[in-house]
Formats: C-alpha cells, structure tokens, sequence
C-alpha cells in the first residue's frame, strides 16, 4: 500500500468515528425540529417531515428558559470574575514576593487540589444558609467561585513569577504603588493567563450541576439551564421535542464560545497538562 | 471594590524602595490585602468544609434540625453495615476501574493518529472530537436517555445492523445500566484526554523520529521502543488526572439513570446526595460520615497523585 492511499484509508476512518461521535448533536438537533411524535416514531431518519421552530418557542417562553439562561449567564459571569479576580490578585503575590505563611498557604493548596464537589456540598449549604444566601445568586455564585480553582492561581503566579523584575521598579520610580502596578502594569501583562482562566472557569461554572441543583432546591426562580433541563424532564417527560429544543439552546451558548475561541481553548488545555 | 483599595494605595512615598532593615510588615501590608480575597474565600468554601465534614460525620443531624446531637462513630458503624453504601462504593471503583483506562488508552489511539503528519484534516478531527468536553453533563445524561430508549438510534442502530437481537434500553437495565453510563462519559471526555495527549506527544523532537525511521523502525515498533518510554511520565499524570475525574460523575449519572435501576449504577456521590438533600428524612451527618469515607479514598488517590507526580518529574530530568 503506498503512502497516500494509506493516509486516504485513515482519513475515512477517522471520518467514520467522527460522524458516529457527533451522531448526539445530529440527532438533537433534528429532533428538536420534530413534532413530538417524530422523534421516536420515524426510526433513524434524521429530516424531520416539516420544520417545527415552534419547539424552541415553547421551550425558550412556555417552559422558562428564557429566565434560566439568563440565571446562568449571571452565575456563570460572576463566577468567573470572582475567580480572575481572586487568582490573579493571590497568584500576584505568591509568585513575586515573600511574606510570613507561603509555604504554609502552598501547601493547603496542595493538600486541598482534588477535593470532589460531592465531598463538601453539605457545610456548604450549611454555611450559605447561615450567611442568609441560599436561594440567591451571590450564594451560588460564592459557592463556585469563593473556593476552589488552585489551578488558576497556580497558572498566575508561575507567569507573574517569570516577568522581569525591572517593570515594578520602574513602575516604583513613576511613584506607582503596588496597587497601581498590579491594575495597570502586571493584570494587563498577564492577559493569556486571565484568557485561559476565563476559559476554564467558563466551562466549569456554566455546566455545572450539583452545587446549583441543590441551592436551587426551593426556589424555582433561580435554576440554571442545568437545573431546569432535569426539571422539565420530570414535569413534561413526554414533550420530546421540547426538551431537544431546550438541550440545544442549553448547550448552543457553550459551543459557541468554544468555536470562537478554538484555538485558545486547545492551547489552554494542552498548557495546563504540561505545568 | 476598586475606589476602596485605590484610596488605602497611597504608598508611603517617603519609605526608600529597597530600604534594608526597615520594617518589612509595614512596608508589605498590601500582599495581605491581596491575599484576604482568596484566604477568606478558600477559607470559608474549601477548608472550613473539608474540618466541618469531619464533625458533622460524628452527629445524628436530620435535615430540618438546627443542628445535630453528638453520637461519636455511629454514623461509621452504621455505614459499616450499609449494604447501599458499599454498593454505592463498589460501583464508584467499577467506575474507575472501567472507565478510566478506556479513556486514557482510546485517547492515546486516537492521539496517535491525529499526531501523525500524514494524516488529513487533523485540526477538523480534533475539533470534532472535542465538541462534547464543552456540553453540560447534566443535559448530556438527559439526551442520552433518550438516545439509549428502546425505541430510540441507538437501539434501532444496533437492531437494524444485527448487532442486536431486540430492541433495549441499556441505561435501563440493572445489568448494563452503569456500563452505559461509563461508556456516555468516555465519550463525553475523551477529547480533553486526547488533547493532553497531544500536548505529550507534541513534546517528542521530530529528529526522533526521524532517527526511527532511518533505523527502519516501523510504526509499530517505533510506537513500543520510541514513543512508549517517553510517554509513561505523561501516562502517569494523565491517568491521574482522568481518576480524579471520575470521581466526579454526579451530573451524567444523576441524570442518565439516577442510580438506577435498583441501585445498580448509583456511584457514591449520588448515595451522598440522596441521603443528605432526597430522602424523606434527610441525614446530614450519615451522609457526611459517607462523603468523610469517600474523602479518604481520594486523599488516598492525591498522594498517590503526588508521589507519581514526583516519580514521573524524576523520569523527565533523567531522559
């Protein structure tokens, strides 16, 4: 076999794993055209006999995912800036500077790395009820974002840790403080580590699950696109196209940040593994 | 938040920058300010939870109390005793068992292909691939009980190409119900496996392999004598990495089977939930006495995470 040939035989490999790979996505969006009766009653065809956009509109106003998008949107948004914030400002000082209590604070870091959510959602809840936050978004929005993420922390402060001494000197001669030089010189600076971190929180606030699921337990206003998906499950579970509609408009928001910011999200991934 | 600290800023100019013996604390405030963030936050929603899990574990705390009255190790003998919960546990090692090195090995395959040059349309595969690492778990288990229904693609698939005699819902029966739910997170996550796998392979110069191919090492013999030995420090991060992800599977299981059917793919964080917020009489402590046993088989896991950390850090200065 020559080399070509050989490279053509892979490539329909690949092609037919893929196609199997992305069937889901296929499959939901083409059911989520449907009528409800569709969706399993034609086999495998995949073209649904006319378009029903009606599916989406039932879903986005009837069923409320018009106020669960915008209650992930909100969670997921301040999840994020809460964790650049915090990491940026502690990743910061861990990697320029000394101070009485470093080593003991990197080594809770490490000790506490893999802890898995399931493990401390109880005083969690305990200690949100305490605070008189259950049932907000602050509350969810703590609860993802106040802890956690050693990760994003570690990725600043080895980054700030390779710049060059000479910018805060500089920066100290201008008569710029240290809050001035983190704001305007060092923050800036660090813009692939803040995109990066952007990244990954975005992804872990947005899909999230229990944390929100539990919170929202009792107040219905408050569910997230999750959360309302497992909802609607149970309330409506014979609208399937319903539910397809809302599925993708779940998971459109996701996968398009995702397309935009391709090339980003793969660099983020690949750097991570390597630190 | 930002007109706050800009107004404590006001350095003390008449300090000199780089002024020895002066009192470093004073000169330094700010790095405790930076840190407060982060030292209250990581403080209050990571440390104080992990020391509250232990104490709760040690009280009888039904979910609408104030709080729970002190029974010392009851909680650990009834777990003890628990057939559910040693279910529970028993299916979260099936889990990890399973589906770890199906994840890892099929994304080192995958990883492979997609990092050999001759192979066409690399970036599009890859992309493809990676499409379901950004889907939300929870929607994905819910889309995938309709994929896996009886009468829903996949089943008609398999009818209809012969692989199967008659219609059936895998995630609905007791015997596949877990498998169903390790194979949906295999294909869920393979992508971000595959991208860590690339980034490890990305690491070999290319006159290495060049050099195999002028020994004339086929692609076989390069993979097991070339490839392999550089790749077992990545092996053992990755495959660590992947462990602790699965041990995190609430949001694809609660929603694809929600442990069911009769407890047969419930994992330990839906056993943990059930207790605690589900049950008629929610346990509070009892299922932190639960999640303080699953704790400590993950604490277990991080150092062996740090040990193989260390070992494979060891390997890459070496080679």
């Amino acid at each position: 076999m020559t080399r070509r040939r050989r490279s053509w035989l892979t490539g329909i490999v690949l092609a037919v794993v893929a196609a199997v790979w992305v069937y889901p996505f296929v499959w939901l969006v083409s059911a989520s055209l449907k009528s409800s009766s569709e969706v399993f009653g034609k086999g495998l065809d995949l073209v649904p006999a006319d378009l029903r956009w009606e599916n989406y509109a039932r879903a986005w106003t009837d069923v409320g995912f018009a106020s669960y998008m915008i209650n992930t949107v909100v969670i997921t948004l301040g999840t994020v800036f809460l964790v650049i914030v915090r990491s940026a400002l502690a990743g910061y000082v861990l990697g320029r500077h000394d101070f009485a209590g470093k080593k003991a604070l990197i080594g809770i870091f490490l000790l506490t790395f893999f802890i898995p959510e399931g493990y401390t959602i109880i005083p969690i809840t305990q200690l949100t009820d305490q605070l008189h936050l259950l049932n907000t978004h602050v509350g969810v929005i703590l609860g993802l974002g106040a802890g956690g993420h050693v990760a994003a922390t570690l990725l600043y402060a080895g980054y700030f840790r390779k710049l060059p001494k000479e910018l805060e000197e500089c920066a100290e001669l201008d008569g710029a403080g240290p809050i001035t030089i983190f704001f305007r010189v060092m923050l800036p600076l660090a813009w692939p580590i803040t995109a990066t971190v952007f990244i990954l929180t975005f992804l872990f606030a947005w899909n999230v699950y229990l944390l929100p699921l539990v919170f929202t337990l009792s107040d219905p206003d408050l569910r997230t696109l999750a959360v309302g998906m497992t909802v609607f499950v149970g309330e409506q579970s014979t609208d399937w196209s319903g539910l397809a509609a809302a599925a993708v408009i779940s998971l459109v928001p996701a996968v398009a940040v995702f397309a935009v910011l391709q090339r980003r999200f793969v660099d983020s991934i690949a750097g991570a593994v390597k630190q | 938040m930002t007109t706050l600290l800009d107004k404590e800023a006001a350095p003390p100019r008449d300090v000199p920058a780089r002024g020895g013996g002066r009192s470093r604390g004073r000169r330094n405030w700010w790095i405790y300010l930076f840190l407060l963030p982060t030292v209250i936050g990581y403080g209050a929603y990571t440390v104080y939870p992990l020391i509250a899990s232990w104490w709760y574990a040690l009280l009888d705390w039904p979910g609408f109390a104030r709080t729970g009255t002190f029974v010392g190790l009851e909680n650990f003998r009834r777990l003890f005793e628990d057939d559910l919960f040693w279910n529970a546990f028993r299916n979260s090692l099936v889990f990890l068992v399973v589906a770890v090195p199906l994840r890892v090995g099929l994304a080192l395959a995958l990883a492979l292909v997609l990092n050999s040059r001759r192979t066409p349309f690399r970036g599009f595969f890859r992309t493809l691939f990676f499409l379901p690492v950004v889907t939300t778990g929870a929607i994905v288990g819910i889309v995938f009980t309709l994929l896996l229904d009886a009468s829903g693609p996949i089943s008609l698939g398999l009818v209809k190409s012969g692989l199967l005699d008659s219609p059936a819902n895998f995630a609905a029966n007791a015997g596949t119900s877990l498998y169903a739910g390790i194979a949906v997170w295999v294909w869920k996550w393979l992508g971000i496996t595959l991208i860590y796998w690339l980034a490890a392979l990305q690491t070999i110069p290319q006159d290495i392999h060049e050099a195999a191919l002028v020994d004339g090492a086929g692609a076989w013999r390069e993979f097991r004598h070339v490839t392999l030995p550089l790749m077992v420090p990545f092996l053992v991060i990755i495959t660590l990495i992947d462990t602790v992800a699965a041990l995190n599977v609430f949001d694809l299981m609660q929603t694809l089977t929600a442990g069911g059917p009769s407890f047969s793919s419930e994992v330990i964080e839906i056993y943990i939930f059930r207790t605690a917020f589900q049950a008629t009489v929610p346990e509070l402590g009892y299922a932190s006495a639960a999640a303080v046993l699953f704790g400590v088989l993950t604490i277990a896991l991080a150092v062996g995470q740090a040990v193989g950390v260390r070992w494979a850090r060891g390997r890459m200065g070496t080679s």
